[in-house]
């Protein structure tokens, strides 16, 4: 009982790494960057949502897309004022740029919502709970899931099969061919970061909603969590992020309650190592050679 | 005789009251050390917001004492205390009223024992913070104090005997009060059925919560602060888990933050000194001043930290602080005259003896309708 119980916790909470997990491996795969500073869009989108539902009292569903809206324009932003000028600069300078970033927009929140943490409604989902015998799922869980599910669809038939899709495909396998073949990259690029930053104020609705508790540092830990998770499944694989986001998800929640609360983390990380020393590639991942 | 005896008096009251004239009168250089911004925040402020009033009133009363108070931020952080502390004696203090939380206050009591700066700590309640230091006492109960208190509240109310702890391990303030609870607990027949930590970044719950479930636990038992408190409480609602949440000092605070469905707490236990609905005629006093100030109702921190002011006042005036003594000097005069003094409060009656740790009995209230209520 108590085993299907931690399977649905560690894939519902697999499923918040997965998405944000989404948002790393994607801009990985088209920009080539790590985009350290997405755990904190997450954080921007939750707050936005709280807004929408404790102050200015709109319905639920507005007050999500007003989230979504708000981060993908967030997303474009960054990209376009932090990120560009850096288009030809050596990765370690993104990098720092990425984290730099991070920094600002914990602290931007800070000033702008405070260091009190705030409590995320989560009323507006209570009434519906499955109780089956013994095991107790929460609606949030089970939205959780059922998202994770319907965004995953989503954006595999749109890499495969629309145009957008299949520009972003060909910016991540080889951006000076894509450009010759007429491929505007730059637009390529802010309309990933404009669907991964989407994706994460949907990913900190759903994260706020299991675990409602909200302040600046809110996306720093899934967001650590996450860019494992990609990593884990291959990053710039959108399956592997999927994978990796659900496994670690299920590891951790497994590791708690069968070997001990306190190293919950450290085995999530300890696995990670272990799938990187036989398979440096993660998961999913394509094996790439360097010329030298 | 009796005309004899009122003149006596008559003339010892005159004689005092020039004594009292001749007397300089003292300002006293506080400083308060507190997280006002940060994840403790709701702390800092309420030890702040308490020390204010109690030293409006001082100021207002036009007594022997005057008080300044400065205060200054530490984050709930172990390095900015530091800079916090530093910046209180450049300021002029000359005594600290501080730190309001545990870690912090460990860390800048080791630092004034070294230099001879006396503290007390409204609100810091590991014994780390007082341990092998005689310039730090405190205010309020250690947390040896709270669990045990906690474990003799939940044998001698009959709550229940299985018991589940859930702690942060990598928190001296949980893991001071859960050692204390167990090794009590023991003692008068409870059983621990589960025992789960976790740490500071933790948000997910489930596995601690769902073992206390398993183990079939009556209470569970929450040395922590309110923030993970408030997310142990919304994972026991999801798994329809309702057994009686114990809490101690930190728990206070969990009503105010913004956003919480007060509905979670219903019923929730907590160890604490101090209720802002009280009858009693000196905390009706402070709450309504309180309320008046800054729009909020008082926790208990507020209350500790009032109590501070007037404990630091009673000592100086034993000590025969003035206004240009320097802190080194202050504090080996403090500290004597606090193992002499008896101060009643709103906390309670208070004594101290030389490990800096205060006497007075703990009390229990519980959360009705999303306001405190006393038990007995």
């Amino acid at each position: 009982m108590i085993f299907l119980d931690n399977l649905i916790n560690g894939l519902s909470l697999g499923s918040i790494y997965a998405i944000i997990a989404l948002g790393y491996t994607m801009v990985y795969g088209i920009a080539k960057m790590l985009n350290f500073a997405h755990g904190d869009v997450i954080m921007v989108g939750a707050y936005i949502a709280f807004c929408g539902l404790q102050y200015w009292g709109i319905p639920p569903v507005f007050a999500f897309l007003l989230a979504m809206v708000v981060c993908t324009l967030l997303g474009i932003t960054i990209e376009g004022l932090a990120y560009r000028p850096l288009r030809q600069a050596t990765s370690l300078a993104v990098l720092i740029t990425a984290i730099g970033m991070s920094y600002l927009l914990q602290n931007i929140a800070l000033m702008i919502w405070g260091a009190n943490p705030k409590s995320f409604p989560t009323t507006f989902i209570n009434g519906a709970s499955l109780h089956l015998g013994k095991i107790n799922i929460s609606s949030a869980t089970l939205i959780t899931i059922l998202v994770s599910i319907v965004i995953m669809v989503l954006l595999t038939l749109f890499t495969s099969k629309t145009k957008l899709g299949k520009a972003m495909r060909c910016v991540s396998e080889d951006r000076g061919a894509a450009e010759l073949m007429g491929i505007n990259v730059n637009r390529t690029i802010s309309l990933t970061f404009a669907i991964g930053s989407a994706l994460a104020a949907i990913a900190g609705i759903l994260l706020c909603s299991s675990y409602p508790i909200l302040q600046p540092t809110t996306g720093s830990m899934p967001g650590i969590k996450a860019f494992t998770a990609a990593v884990f499944g291959g990053i710039g694989s959108i399956p592997g992020a999927m994978l990796g986001g659900v496994l670690l998800g299920i590891i951790e929640i497994f590791g708690k309650a069968y070997i001990s609360t306190e190293l919950g983390d450290a085995i999530v990380f300890a696995v990670l190592i272990i799938v990187l020393l036989f398979k440096p590639a993660g998961l999913l991942g394509k094996p790439m050679r360097e010329k030298v | 005789m009796k005309k004899l005896i009122a003149m006596v008096l008559a003339l010892m009251l005159a004689l005092s009251v020039c004594s009292a004239f001749a007397e300089e009168a003292v300002t006293l250089k506080i400083a308060h050390i507190g997280p006002t911004t940060g994840a403790a925040a709701l702390y800092g402020l309420a030890t702040q917001h308490g020390a204010e009033i109690a030293v409006d009133e001082i100021n207002a009363a036009g007594g022997k004492f005057t008080i300044e108070l400065i205060n200054e931020d530490d984050e709930h952080n172990v390095e900015k205390v530091i800079n916090a502390y530093n910046a209180a004696l450049d300021a002029g203090a000359q005594m600290i009223l501080g730190s309001t939380t545990s870690k912090p206050c460990e860390a800048a009591g080791a630092q004034g024992y070294a230099d001879r700066v006396f503290f007390l700590t409204p609100s810091a309640s590991s014994t780390a913070v007082i341990e092998d230091k005689d310039n730090v006492f405190q205010v309020c109960f250690t947390d040896p104090n709270q669990g045990s208190a906690s474990a003799q509240y939940i044998a001698d109310h009959k709550l229940g005997t299985k018991v589940a702890v859930i702690y942060n391990n990598a928190d001296v303030y949980s893991t001071g009060i859960r050692d204390t609870f167990v090794k009590k607990g023991a003692e008068l027949g409870l059983e621990i059925v589960s025992e789960e930590t976790f740490t500071d970044e933790t948000t997910d719950f489930t596995v601690q919560v769902g073992k206390a479930q398993e183990a079939g636990a009556e209470i569970v038992f929450l040395p922590m602060y309110y923030t993970p408190a408030s997310l142990i409480l919304k994972t026991a609602a999801d798994k329809n888990y309702k057994p009686i949440f114990f809490g101690v000092d930190g728990m206070d605070g969990i009503l105010s933050v913004e956003g919480f469905d007060t509905s979670l707490a219903e019923g929730v236990m907590l160890l604490t000194p101090f209720v802002a609905t009280s009858e009693d005629e000196k905390v009706k006093s402070f709450v309504a001043k309180y309320q008046e100030k800054f729009n909020e109702t008082p926790i208990q921190f507020a209350a500790d930290a009032y109590d501070g002011i007037y404990i630091l006042v009673a000592a100086a005036e034993k000590a025969g602080i003035t206004s240009d003594m320097a802190p080194e000097e202050a504090c080996d005069l403090l500290i004597d005259a606090m193992k002499e003094i008896e101060v009643t409060g709103l906390t309670g009656t208070m004594t101290w003896d030389e490990s800096g740790a205060v006497t007075k009995t703990p009390m229990a209230a519980t959360i009705v309708n999303g306001v405190y209520v006393f038990e007995d």
